[in-house]
């Protein structure tokens, strides 16, 4: 208790609270500019926090990061352009409900939403994180491939109604995931020469143009404006977020669980988190059919488990300075920088410290709200322009993100190769969702099975050859095999299947 | 700034502007060294931002500044292996306003068969630090030293597995280059690649792989943590984090030593006035307490090369690059 006083006396200091205002600001300016990703907005922070208490630099990039994982949402939901990869699960959800004049329900639904989810993780990191930590520490490659297989197969519910075109889209994912160095070999593939390619097809650039630039051309094509939809006033925003609360808790809870637990397994991430947890309330829900068409529930499910995500990845990162994706990777710098490193003893030796980030992670959280506020109060500003005016802004950002990822006009080159590639798609009815989540996962299921195909000499039995994989495995297995049997049994039995079938797809 | 003016600007105007701008612009700031420097200085990363060598820039830069005056701008171009970067920094106007820092992978570039970019394309103008290999094994490993762990393999080739990197990537060359050391073939020992190092101890501490070859700081907090046990650093002399930790001359008797490096090079043909201007205010900065201490609490051990001997070590780098790709390839072909 003593230790929770001092800390809270810590986080009252005057440095800290204006750090965590202005942290969290640029945050969500960063994280509602498409293309400017949380790690970015963390990077440059990196300078300043030299010149920052330790308190005070690890509140700035707290709070910038958490800030910009929910401000993502914003472009998302106003102009169907994520702002981070962390959005693109529940976009098109976002961006239909924006279209029937609820854009400040999905404001408020994401705020209220990721807040929810990053308190969750939060006080999983303050009960549970030296045990959760020396759990995923017994993850490796077998662990994570079954993890990425389990993940692809969510591919089926993001597929849309053509069940073939849905497939055929994520195979393209899978393609464009097999371009560049072989880890496993140390040889260039797919690159053509082009060194630009050797780390793969960069995947922000490649996102902005697969949302952004079909929105761009269709609008150009066909002329309509979202504007002249009367929007909801900010009072019947929130109104409705409480009432999809009290409907949907459960997914924010399920959201919010699972984003925890990817977030802290080391190579999982908050898109990754949020694709699955989509995708797995999708195919719990009672409705599926509404899902993709501007369904409330979907954002619950993908807020809450993002940036629940981005606190599970301070789990393994405080305890072993392992990071779970690049954000915590700066962080754990950031820690060493101000002399306070991360280690298991870290609750001992740094106590009130420590107690001082999680009172900060939850601060930090809770500024959501009110920037939340502040962020309706805009999009109905960004509504009632012209569609003429901001489509052009809009190129000219999305080229500006594309450039600025790795300061190279190859970036651009992708946005434009992509996006075209993407309204081609779309307009022959091919989703693109299962193309993104193909880009995700293509990488980590490939390296993690050649790893685990190595370490065992070629044995393919060798992967369910560790406990937690041989479970995952067995799980991953039954997924695809229910379908099949269904499928048989309904073969065998046609006069009773039938109708129980139609009712399940 | 905020001038009633700005609002009546006509458009004939700014393009004339922006013409006279353009035309007087490379007359601007001729770089002479008497007035070297007087306009913000560009620090190319070729990797992306928090990344271990944007670190080292970030830092580097905070405090050059100081010393040159100017504001320096960090651009991290990253990807394509760093190629693009490191290209960028060779291919900028050598007048002192463009320089880089670059990593250790500019000597494999070449012999990996990637670009034909060595440090031949760049001006050094002082290395800064470097991050020695280790070797590590999980807490509860039978081998209890690095004598034990080099038995292990002779004993039961094929059956153990090494891990830190991808294949040719610097911890796979600090393995290599150690069984060559001892004179064991390199394919006796399966190697599990991963993406780096961290990932490398973490598939050890997870019980998979016998041993890793990344480097002792990647791993420091799982060592701390009794997760992992450190065996031996591939550096001349032990290291001040891990005091404990024999070199492998001291263990085994071998040379052999590997370790990525960082420093701050400009574009081919730096005129010498501004290299000296610049390496005379590295070599204040590279050696200074203020950056010591956040890059040894990250595991780097302070090295400071002045030009020549930057030099040097760059052209002895990339000659036993080759040589070990030449070894490797000779293994294969047998």
């Amino acid at each position: 208790m003593d230790k929770f006083i001092a800390a809270l006396d810590l986080v009252a200091q005057p440095e800290t609270l204006v750090t965590l205002v202005g942290a969290s600001f640029f945050g969500f300016a960063i994280g509602c500019l498409p293309g400017l990703t949380a790690t970015m907005a963390v990077a440059l922070l990196v300078p300043m926090t030299f010149f920052m208490s330790p308190i005070a630099a690890i509140t700035s990039i707290v709070a910038a990061s958490a800030m910009a994982i929910f401000a993502g949402d914003i472009p998302g939901a106003l102009l169907r352009m994520p702002g981070t990869p962390a959005s693109a699960a529940y976009v098109d959800d976002a961006y239909e409900m924006t279209k029937r004049g609820e854009a400040g329900v999905v404001i408020a639904s994401n705020a209220t939403f990721s807040a929810l989810g990053g308190v969750f993780g939060t006080i999983v990191l303050i009960l549970a994180a030296p045990t959760l930590a020396d759990f995923a520490l017994d993850f490796s490659a077998f662990e994570f491939f079954w993890l990425g297989a389990l993940g692809l197969s969510c591919a089926v519910f993001v597929a849309g109604s053509n069940l073939v075109k849905g497939l055929t889209s994520l195979m393209l994912g899978l393609l464009i995931a097999t371009v560049g160095m072989d880890y496993t070999t140390g040889h260039p593939r797919f690159t053509f020469g082009n060194v630009n390619l050797l780390e793969g097809v960069s995947f922000i650039p490649g996102l902005i143009g697969m949302f952004a630039l079909p929105e761009i051309l269709r609008s150009l094509l066909s002329p309509g404006s979202v504007g002249t939809v009367a929007q909801v006033t900010a009072r019947d925003a929130w109104r409705k977020t409480w009432d999809a609360g009290k409907r949907y808790w459960s997914r924010a809870l399920c959201g919010s669980v699972l984003g925890t637990l990817v977030g802290a397994l080391p190579g999982g991430g908050a898109d990754t988190a949020a694709w699955i947890s989509y995708a797995g309330a999708k195919k719990m829900s009672r409705e599926p059919e509404k899902w993709g068409k501007g369904h409330i529930e979907g954002i619950v499910a993908g807020s809450s488990a993002n940036n629940a995500a981005l606190s599970g990845a301070w789990i393994p990162a405080i305890v072993f300075a392992i990071p779970g994706d690049t954000i915590t990777a700066i962080g754990i710098g950031v820690l060493y920088l101000k002399g306070v490193n991360p280690g298991p003893t870290v609750f001992i030796n740094n106590g009130e410290l420590f107690y001082a980030v999680f009172i900060v992670f939850i601060l930090a959280n809770l500024m959501m709200f009110p920037l939340g506020w502040l962020a309706i109060r805009i999009a109905r500003l960004v509504l009632r322009v012209p569609r003429d005016l901001i489509l052009p802004a809009l190129l000219v950002l999305s080229v500006t993100g594309a450039y600025a990822i790795d300061n190279d006009l190859f970036g651009v080159w992708i946005l434009l190769a992509l996006g075209l590639t993407a309204y081609l798609m779309e307009e022959n009815g091919f989703p693109i969702a299962p193309m993104v989540l193909g880009m995700v996962l293509g990488k980590i299921v490939e390296q993690n099975f050649m790893q685990a195909l190595i370490s065992t000499n070629g044995n393919v039995l060798g992967l369910f050859g560790r406990p937690i994989a041989a479970v995952l495995g067995g799980i991953t297995l039954l997924v695809w095999a229910i379908p099949l049997l269904r499928w048989g049994w309904s073969r065998l039995r046609p006069a009773h299947a039938t109708p129980r079938a139609a009712i399940e797809d | 700034m905020r001038s009633p003016e700005k609002r009546y600007l006509r458009p004939a105007a700014c393009i004339a502007g922006a013409v006279l701008a353009m035309l007087t612009l490379p007359f601007a700031a001729p770089a002479r060294a008497d007035t070297y420097p007087s306009r913000p200085i560009t620090v190319i990363v070729p990797y992306p931002a928090g990344g271990g060598t944007d670190i080292v820039a970030r830092t580097l830069t905070g405090l050059l500044e100081k010393e040159l005056g100017v504001p320096i701008n960090v651009i991290n171009k990253a990807g394509g292996g760093g190629i693009p970067g490191q290209t960028a920094i060779a291919h900028a106007k050598p007048d002192g306003y463009t320089i880089g820092v670059i990593a250790s992978d500019i000597s494999v570039y070449k012999a990996q068969g990637l670009a034909d970019l060595t440090y031949k394309d760049m001006t050094p103008i002082g290395q800064t630090n470097e991050l020695a290999s280790g070797v590590s094994v999980i807490e509860g490993s039978p081998y209890k030293t690095i004598q034990e762990l080099v038995a292990g393999i002779k004993a039961h080739p094929g059956q153990l597995k090494a891990t830190g990197a991808s294949p040719g990537v610097n911890w796979h060359i600090a393995f290599s280059g150690l069984m060559l050391g001892l004179g064991l073939d390199p394919s006796t020992v399966t190697w599990v690649p991963t993406q780096g190092g961290t990932a490398g101890h973490l598939d050890v501490a997870a019980g998979n792989s016998t041993f890793s070859t990344a480097s002792l700081a990647e791993g420091r907090a799982l060592i701390e943590a009794k997760k992992l046990r450190p065996l031996a650093v591939m550096a001349k002399e032990r290291l001040q984090l891990f005091p404990d930790v024999p070199t492998l001359k001291e263990s085994l008797g071998i040379d052999w030593t590997f370790a990525l490096w960082h420093g701050v090079v400009g574009p081919k043909g730096l005129p010498d006035e501004l290299m000296n201007r610049l390496s005379a205010a590295v070599e204040k900065v590279a050696t200074s307490e203020a950056f010591r201490k956040p890059l040894e609490e990250r595991g780097f051990s302070l090295v400071y090369r002045d030009p020549a001997a930057f030099r040097a070590f760059m052209a002895s780098d990339l000659a036993e690059m080759e040589r070990i790709f030449v070894e490797l390839d000779k293994m294969k072909q047998q």
